[in-house]
């Protein structure tokens, strides 16, 4: 406590940072992903080719992906978009076959009556199957926010400072307040995104409520 | 760049000796082998029970919130508070290990007991019917019906020791994240790429064996291979799939 109150201006600018490094790829990569899984689901053959190619790119360790980058993108290697990049690679990754999954929830039923009143194509996709695959969506979001805010944290390792720098710090000049400083704040930026997203799904889906909640 | 990523790798120095590929590679393996034990010694009997049973359900929530923590702060904070107590190299083993152990557990938590309880109420009725007693409707009905998931949960929690024992290298331990962590500190550009790259290798390898055993051990009714004595892929995944959504496993580190 004592060490937070000396430092909380920096701890909130590491977590501006953090935010931001987590953030921008988790909506970069939910965009992403909508049509990757939407041709997922359009065609069954690429299911397989999407699950498997994504599973195999969030098998690839963070610290690993992190380093290999500069390589790939011709960066250097203390640029962030590095860390932006892998972020959202594995934003990606656990996304796609969420949002697949999401839109293969929907009834045939529904987008046969959609498509009765007139919905085609890309309107039916957004005006319909999109927010009915809300919930699903959300919940997969739900553990990529966590995760991103997680992994985030290892980018310390490369200089591109955010709240992992809190841990390091912390770590090699032993100073407790800090390091439990930085675990804390990562725990709260990590349950806020969680809470955000929740809160944005029910947003989205006043039916729900208005069913009394069951669905 | 490239060119002298091939020197490091061509290089007979990065081959040999304790500090060598090939004993990184080992040590790393038996991080993570000495790991996924004791952690499926606490993950699995739990998981069984509390899946066997429907008791203490709450034990799963708890293992998976787990997730919000950073692990490279759990893995700082334990080697600052064991280090300095334990003698040698146990000082950064022991903290490192107990860790990745407890990363490793929420997977393997949530794969087994998802598993457990996502057996078709009617199978568990059906054994009941023909008389079998709880530990063999446990053994011969629910495992073999909760295996899919089971090894779900194993692949992610194995995905997860492998990330962090790379992770680990900053307190001190061996394996292969020492080439990414020297070659940091070093300005060695090419050490830490070989080094990522490898680990890349050896989290995609691990990944894939453990798809093909899980093909492999899991019995041919469920995955639908028995229907006609014709092996169909698109199967096998789906009886993976058909528990998955009740329990998401995948983390990462």
């Amino acid at each position: 406590m004592e060490w937070l109150a000396g430092h909380w201006r920096d701890v909130l600018d590491l977590g501006a940072s953090h935010l931001y490094l987590a953030g921008v790829p988790l909506v970069v990569g939910l965009v992403l992903s909508v049509p990757l899984g939407w041709v997922a689901k359009r065609w069954g053959r690429a299911y397989p080719v999407v699950v498997t190619t994504t599973g195999l790119l969030y098998t690839v360790p963070s610290l690993a992906l992190f380093v290999v980058m500069p390589l790939v993108l011709g960066t250097k290697i203390l640029d962030p978009v590095n860390v932006v990049v892998a972020m959202t690679v594995y934003t990606v990754a656990l996304m796609a076959r969420t949002v697949a999954d999401g839109l293969r929830a929907v009834p045939d039923h529904v987008e046969q009556a959609a498509t009765a009143m007139g919905y085609k194509g890309l309107r039916r996709l957004f005006g319909v199957e999109l927010p009915l695959a809300v919930p699903v969506i959300a919940a997969g979001l739900r553990v990529a926010a966590v995760s991103n805010v997680s992994i985030v944290s290892v980018a310390s390792i490369i200089g591109v400072s955010q709240l992992g720098d809190l841990l390091i710090d912390g770590y090699n000049r032993v100073i407790w307040g800090e390091l439990a400083t930085g675990i804390v704040a990562t725990v709260v930026l990590a349950l806020a995104l969680d809470a955000l997203i929740v809160l944005g799904s029910r947003m989205l889906t006043p039916w729900r409520r208005a069913a009394g909640g069951h669905a | 760049m490239i060119p002298s990523l091939l020197e490091w790798f061509t290089d007979p120095e990065t081959w040999a000796g304790a500090d060598g590929i090939p004993a990184r590679v080992w040590e790393h393996l038996w991080y993570t082998g000495v790991t996924m034990v004791v952690a499926a010694l606490v993950a699995v009997p739990l998981g069984l029970w509390v899946g066997h049973t429907g008791r203490a359900r709450w034990l799963v929530s708890v293992a998976n919130s787990v997730r919000a923590v950073p692990t490279l702060g759990l893995l700082l904070a334990a080697s600052l508070w064991l280090g300095p107590k334990l003698p040698g190299d146990l000082a950064y083993v022991v903290p490192s290990i107990a860790v990745l152990a407890v990363l490793a557990v929420p997977p393997l938590l949530a794969g087994t007991y998802g598993g457990i309880d996502a057996v078709d109420p009617s199978a568990r009725d059906a054994a009941h019917g023909v008389g079998m007693r709880g530990r063999q409707v446990l053994w011969q009905v629910e495992v073999p019906n909760a295996l899919p998931l089971m090894l779900s949960g194993v692949r992610s929690a194995m995905l997860q020791v492998v990330a962090t024992a790379t992770i680990a290298a900053i307190p001190g331990l061996g394996g292969l994240g020492r080439f990414i962590i020297d070659g940091i500190k070093l300005g060695d550009y090419a050490q830490a790429a070989g080094g990522a790259l490898l680990v890349a290798v050896l989290a995609v390898a691990l990944e894939g064996l453990l798809a093909l055993l899980q093909r492999r051990v899991v019995s041919p009714g469920l995955t639908g291979r028995a229907v006609g004595g014709s092996r169909k892929d698109d199967e096998s995944a789906g009886a993976e799939e058909s528990g998955a959504s009740t329990v998401d496993l995948r983390t990462h580190a």
